[in-house]
């Protein structure tokens, strides 16, 4: 068994309010591919983000071959070997394949201190023909796709003669022909004596070309071991530390009549041809993995992106040029995923946040009326249980899980009849996720119909009522409560029909 | 990427060429040698200072105080000039690079480790330098008759068989040329412009470059400055009022993105051009040189539209490019 | 956590109270260079020489908080100042006059806020061609010339007095557009939908807030009210030359700066702004009673207005280093 190449200590890292990580171990090993696995908030992208210098430890040691070590910037984690791939890759879109690869080091001519583009080009080419890959070192990035960006920067860690390449949820928005590409280039890393340590939630990726894995559950350590010699369910059991069934509060409600339908919604390049239906009383399950299109396509219903084919259909009328405002006012409301960034305005307090949608409505005549705003932030904040010393406070001051509470009172004040909850509990403590899935029970059984769109398993599992399937901009399957498995949804979202 | 960007400069090309003809059709002089040599001689300051601005608006920001730089340098060497004539020439030029290089660093300071967003900071600078210009002169003008003769004659004497403005141009294009494209500093501030994350993440020092910028612009500044003043043998409180929204225009002319990431040194330069040759050709074609502005701000709002809506189509045709 | 919102608050305050100190410095150091200065008449007298920016200044705040920063402000003086020129020298009477200068100033800004939006354009962008063209046209009209005939009933927009009174006229008139401006930004749903898109666009447009819409309402406004000051400061001077307000721009985003509204957008309230407003209108004022020349005085505002940005970034970036510390030791 090779040795220990960098190894984790009791790891811990503090945030204003957050303990991010609380005594992590980890141990990484040259010519292996090790995954590292748990829920959304787990902590995986903290500890990357330490392993890359990102961020630093506030207890703990790093060490690397046996020797301690402090990465006091990414350019000092570069220098020791670490190479990391974003998800979201980090390129300077205007500037050449060539460029991005050389950029912070760009090579120099020897005897004139200029820089030799020759050389620079040459390398890259040879580069990328050493991973078979067909793209032109001297192609802007920009009209590169998702995946050809992703391999650039993998050619980029291999440029920079990194030990240890990081990868955090690689195999999103890659289409299948694309994943077994990658598959490729990962084995040979792992051949040629390399330590890649890759994020991700997809069993496929793990127990396809990881060797060993470790587990981490609410910023702890929660289990290692070799993926050949652990089951998929011993794995979830460290991931979630209970079995399966507890967690689902679902009553069940008599399905009504059809509240929303999409026909053949299309948006170029985006996604194509989707069609569903939801009605009184369901809760329809949206799954896929990352990058699969879902939530363009709520957007796009929601209207905020427009659709360039299809109709939306609400409670039997067609709704031509949707948009927000539109939406909002036919009874649809849309909670986001990104919770930060587009559910809530952190400066703004929790009044102002939650009555912002019906702010026209709670005026009058275009006058602010602090008692009705206040009235509208007691009932709903109420019903939310939001814990904050009065409705003044600022959102920013908030827990992740207060936060997603403010949204969902917003929205619920909004009194739709049709609610799209985009990835509703990402990141969210067990308990407040437990309450909001015991909320959208409640809400289901007054008459809501909602969306629930979700990468988490258990989570679309237990709360769905019907399971629609997205794969890359198309859907791939639908189940009805009780058909689905979790075989069968990985399968419908990795695009092999099951 | 060579086929994105030879269609800007190509596109620039033709519409001089156009230009050219057309207005020579209605002026048969205009196409004379000694008419295009005296377009690019008085281009040539234009020039100068676009470089560096196009270097502040790739990594994202703009100076807007170079005009008022131009007058400050301008004003404190004319004033030296004409109290000590006995001093050499090359230290005169160097002496208004430094002072141009100090009023850069100012600003450089100001954006990078006091984090003043460099629209306002230049805007601060731009009063600020222009009100010392008034108080270093004491609202008196430095007039031909105050300059020394080798002063005055500067720009124009050609000891090398151009004239030394065009030199200056020249010698200054030629730099940047080396510099922004075979030099490693010169390639990071099109990272630092590009994407800030990613320029940090690789080790480019944000601040170093966000300094650098700006004091390169100051530099070529303090060079404008001098060549200014001794080519119009005079140094008034007004000396190149509003100047800064042509070094802009020069830019967003020639291709460079208000957002920063991109832009190309010949098309600055082809830029320039553009607004020199049609500058130079409004009284030709009968129009006052108060016309100037208004033309300089219409061409600069139509580029920069024409810039985002390229960006957007190149954008749509990508998604068109994904199977679903 | 509510311990950070008091320290917020008491930070706001801050400012205030640091601008009501300077003011009272501006007015002590005033009425020592003069001792007319505190003189009732003559301190309405002085109000003649800044409330036309202030006008402006109370546009640009909505602008600013909104995330919209429009240089162009002081073009459109000049464009408007030339289209009523050119009706009064054919004969148009100050009805007509005043309707164009209002109409001309809010067509400029209709079209800076369709360029911004239409096009995704920042608005920083697009007025840094505004302001070319803008003051390019009065220029390319009147090259060295200028309009001078006015109708003597025009002069009383920006000379004259309410009868029987010292107040001068322009006086009142920003008065009355600070009471509806501050009910705008304070009191209606436009106000809120305007900061809630100056801190986070995206999450304003997923709440349902026409964000589009309401910057091109912003830019409309901004363009009427440099029209309304145009009118009043042409009909104040009497004429109009291509050069008219020229750097306005500059002391109008000082203002609204130096009023305590982040240059970044999302904070700040008109109260800050108005008495800005009158502290650098005093303050130029006072300097111009020392006989300190208008580009000299152009440094002191530039400074303010670095400093102005300064000082609450060093406050803050105290404030988050102590937060920090709180959490580690939980």
């Amino acid at each position: 068994m090779p040795d220990c190449i960098l190894e984790c200590r009791a790891i811990s890292k503090y945030f204003p309010g957050i303990k991010a990580l609380d005594g992590v171990d980890l141990k990484l090993r040259s010519g292996e591919v090790h995954a590292l696995v748990g829920e959304n908030g787990a902590g995986k992208s903290t500890l990357v983000k330490l392993l890359t210098g990102i961020y630093r430890p506030d207890a703990g040691e790093i060490t690397l071959e046996g020797r301690r070590v402090e990465f006091r910037s990414p350019v000092a984690s570069q220098a020791a070997g670490i190479a990391a791939i974003h998800q979201e890759a980090a390129m300077f879109a205007d500037l050449s394949v060539t460029e991005n690869i050389y950029m912070g080091h760009h090579a120099r001519m020897k005897r004139v201190p200029l820089l030799s583009w020759g050389a620079m080009r040459a390398r890259t080419r040879a580069l990328l023909a050493d991973l078979e890959l067909d793209i032109d070192p001297d192609a802007q990035v920009r009209s590169l796709s998702v995946a050809q960006r992703h391999m650039v920067e993998i050619v980029k860690a291999l440029s920079l003669e990194a030990r240890i390449v990081i990868m955090d949820e690689p195999t999103s928005a890659l289409s299948l022909h694309e994943v077994e590409d990658l598959y490729a280039i990962i084995r040979r890393l792992r051949d040629a004596g390399k330590a890649v340590v890759f994020i991700s939630h997809k069993f496929e990726d793990i127990y396809e070309i990881a060797d060993r894995f470790t587990v981490l559950r609410d910023g702890k350590f929660a289990g290692e071991g070799r993926v050949a010699e652990t089951g998929v369910d011993e794995i979830i059991r460290m991931m979630i530390g209970r079995s399966l069934t507890q967690m689902f509060p679902k009553a069940d409600v008599q399905p009504g009549e059809t509240l929303l339908s999409v026909q053949g919604l299309s948006r170029t390049g985006v996604f194509k041809d989707v069609s569903f239906d939801l009605r009184r009383g369901e809760i329809l399950g949206f799954f896929g993995l990352v990058g699969a299109g879902r939530s363009e396509v709520m957007r796009a219903v929601f209207g905020i992106e427009a659709a360039d084919a299809g109709r939306i259909l609400v409670e039997g009328r067609q709704i031509r040029a949707m948009s927000p405002e539109q939406a909002i006012e036919k009874g649809i409301a849309y909670v986001p995923e990104d919770r930060q960034l587009q559910g809530t305005i952190l400066a703004m307090n929790i009044r102002e946040n939650a009555t912002l949608p019906i702010i026209g409505q709670l005026a009058r005549r275009s006058f602010l009326d602090r008692g009705r705003e206040t009235a509208v932030a007691d009932e709903y904040g109420g019903r939310m249980e939001i814990k904050a010393s009065s409705w003044e406070q600022a959102v920013n001051s908030l827990s992740g899980g207060n936060q997603q509470k403010v949204v969902l009172a917003k929205w619920l004040a909004a009194r739709p009849r049709i609610l799209i909850l985009d990835e509703p509990t990402k990141g969210i403590d067990v308990a407040t996720k437990a309450r909001v899935h015991e909320f959208m029970s409640r809400l289901v059984g007054e008459g809501l119909g909602i969306v629930l769109v979700s990468s988490e398993m258990p989570e679309i599992l237990g709360m769905s009522d019907a399971i629609v399937v997205m794969h890359e901009g198309r859907v791939t399957a639908r189940f009805e409560r009780g058909e689905a498995d979790q075989e069968k949804l990985i399968k419908a979202a990795m695009g092999r029909n099951g | 990427m060579i086929r994105l960007l030879k269609r800007r400069e190509t596109t620039l090309i033709l519409i001089i060429a156009v230009m050219l003809a057309a207005i020579s059709a209605r002026a048969p002089g205009f196409l004379k040698l000694g008419n295009l040599r005296d377009i690019l001689t008085d281009t040539a300051i234009l020039v100068i200072v676009s470089i560096g601005q196009m270097m502040v608006i790739i990594t994202g920001g703009a100076d807007l105080s170079v005009s008022s730089g131009i007058a400050l340098c301008g004003m404190s060497v004319a004033l030296l000039n004409w109290m000590v004539p006995g001093i050499p020439l090359p230290v005169i030029v160097a002496l208004a690079i430094v002072i141009g290089f100090v009023l850069g660093s100012i600003n450089g300071l100001l954006v990078s480790v006091a984090g003043i967003p460099p629209i306002i900071t230049t805007l601060a600078t731009l009063g600020i330098y222009r009100g010392a210009v008034f108080l270093e002169s004491g609202g008196q003008w430095v007039s031909a008759h105050k300059m020394s003769e080798a002063f005055r004659e500067f720009p124009h004497n050609a000891p090398l068989g151009i004239s030394n403005l065009l030199l200056a141009a020249v010698l200054v294009a030629v730099a940047a040329a080396v510099f922004i494209r075979f030099t490693r500093t010169g390639r990071e501030i099109y990272g630092a412009g590009g994407n800030r994350a990613a320029a940090r993440f690789v080790g480019i020092s944000l601040a170093r470059i966000d300094y650098l910028v700006y004091a390169i612009s100051g530099t070529l500044v303090g060079l404008a400055g001098l060549l200014w003043v001794s080519r119009y043998a005079s140094a008034q409180n007004d000396t190149a009022r509003g100047f800064e929204l042509q070094t802009i225009a020069a830019c967003v002319i020639g291709g460079v993105s208000m957002l920063g990431g991109s832009g190309s040194l010949v098309g600055v330069i082809l830029g320039a051009l553009f607004l020199g040759i049609v500058n130079n050709a409004l009284p030709v074609i009968g129009l006052s040189p108060f016309f100037q502005m208004a033309i300089q701000g219409f061409v600069i709002l139509t580029a920069i539209i024409v810039n985002s809506v390229v960006d957007r189509r190149t954008q749509a045709a990508l998604l068109r490019t994904r199977k679903l | 956590m509510a311990g950070g919102k008091r320290t917020l608050a008491s930070l706001l305050a801050r400012w205030e109270t640091i601008l009501v100190f300077i003011f009272i410095a501006v007015i002590v150091f005033n009425s020592v260079a003069s001792p007319y200065f505190l003189n009732p008449t003559n301190l309405l007298d002085t109000t003649f020489s800044f409330v036309e920016k202030g006008l402006i200044a109370l546009a640009m705040t909505l602008g600013i908080i909104m995330g919209d920063i429009d240089i162009s402000v002081a073009g459109i003086i000049a464009l408007a100042s030339l289209v009523m020129g050119a009706l009064s020298s054919i004969g148009a009477g100050p009805a007509a006059l005043v309707a164009a200068g209002l109409g001309t100033g809010l067509a400029a800004g209709f079209l800076n806020g369709l360029l911004a939006t239409g096009f995704g354009i920042p608005m920083i962008a697009v007025t840094i061609g505004g302001i070319s063209l803008f003051r390019g046209i009065a220029y390319a009209a009147l090259g060295d010339q200028a309009f001078t005939k006015y109708p003597p009933a025009f002069a009383f927009l920006g000379q004259g007095y309410i009868p029987g009174t010292p107040v001068p006229f322009e006086l009142l008139v920003f008065v009355v557009f600070a009471v509806l401006f501050i009910v705008l930004l304070h009191r209606t749903t436009f106000g809120r939908r305007v900061y809630a898109i100056g801190n986070n666009p995206v999450a304003a447009r997923f709440s349902g807030v026409r964000v589009q819409r309401t910057r091109l309402a912003v830019s409309c406004i901004t363009g009427f009210m440099a029209g309304l000051a145009s009118v009043l400061l042409t009909s104040r001077i009497g004429s109009t030359r291509p050069n008219i307000a020229e750097g306005w721009e500059m002391e109008v985003i000082t203002t609204v700066v130096l009023g305590g509204v982040a240059i970044t957008g999302g904070r700040g309230k008109m109260g800050g702004v108005i008495l800005g407003i009158f502290l650098l209108g005093f303050l130029k004022f006072g300097m111009g009673l020392i006989n300190v020349p208008g580009d000299v005085q152009n440094i002191f505002s530039g400074v303010l207005l670095i400093l102005a940005i300064l000082l609450p970034g060093l406050v803050a970036r105290r404030q988050e280093a102590a937060g920090l510390r709180k959490t580690r030791d939980t």
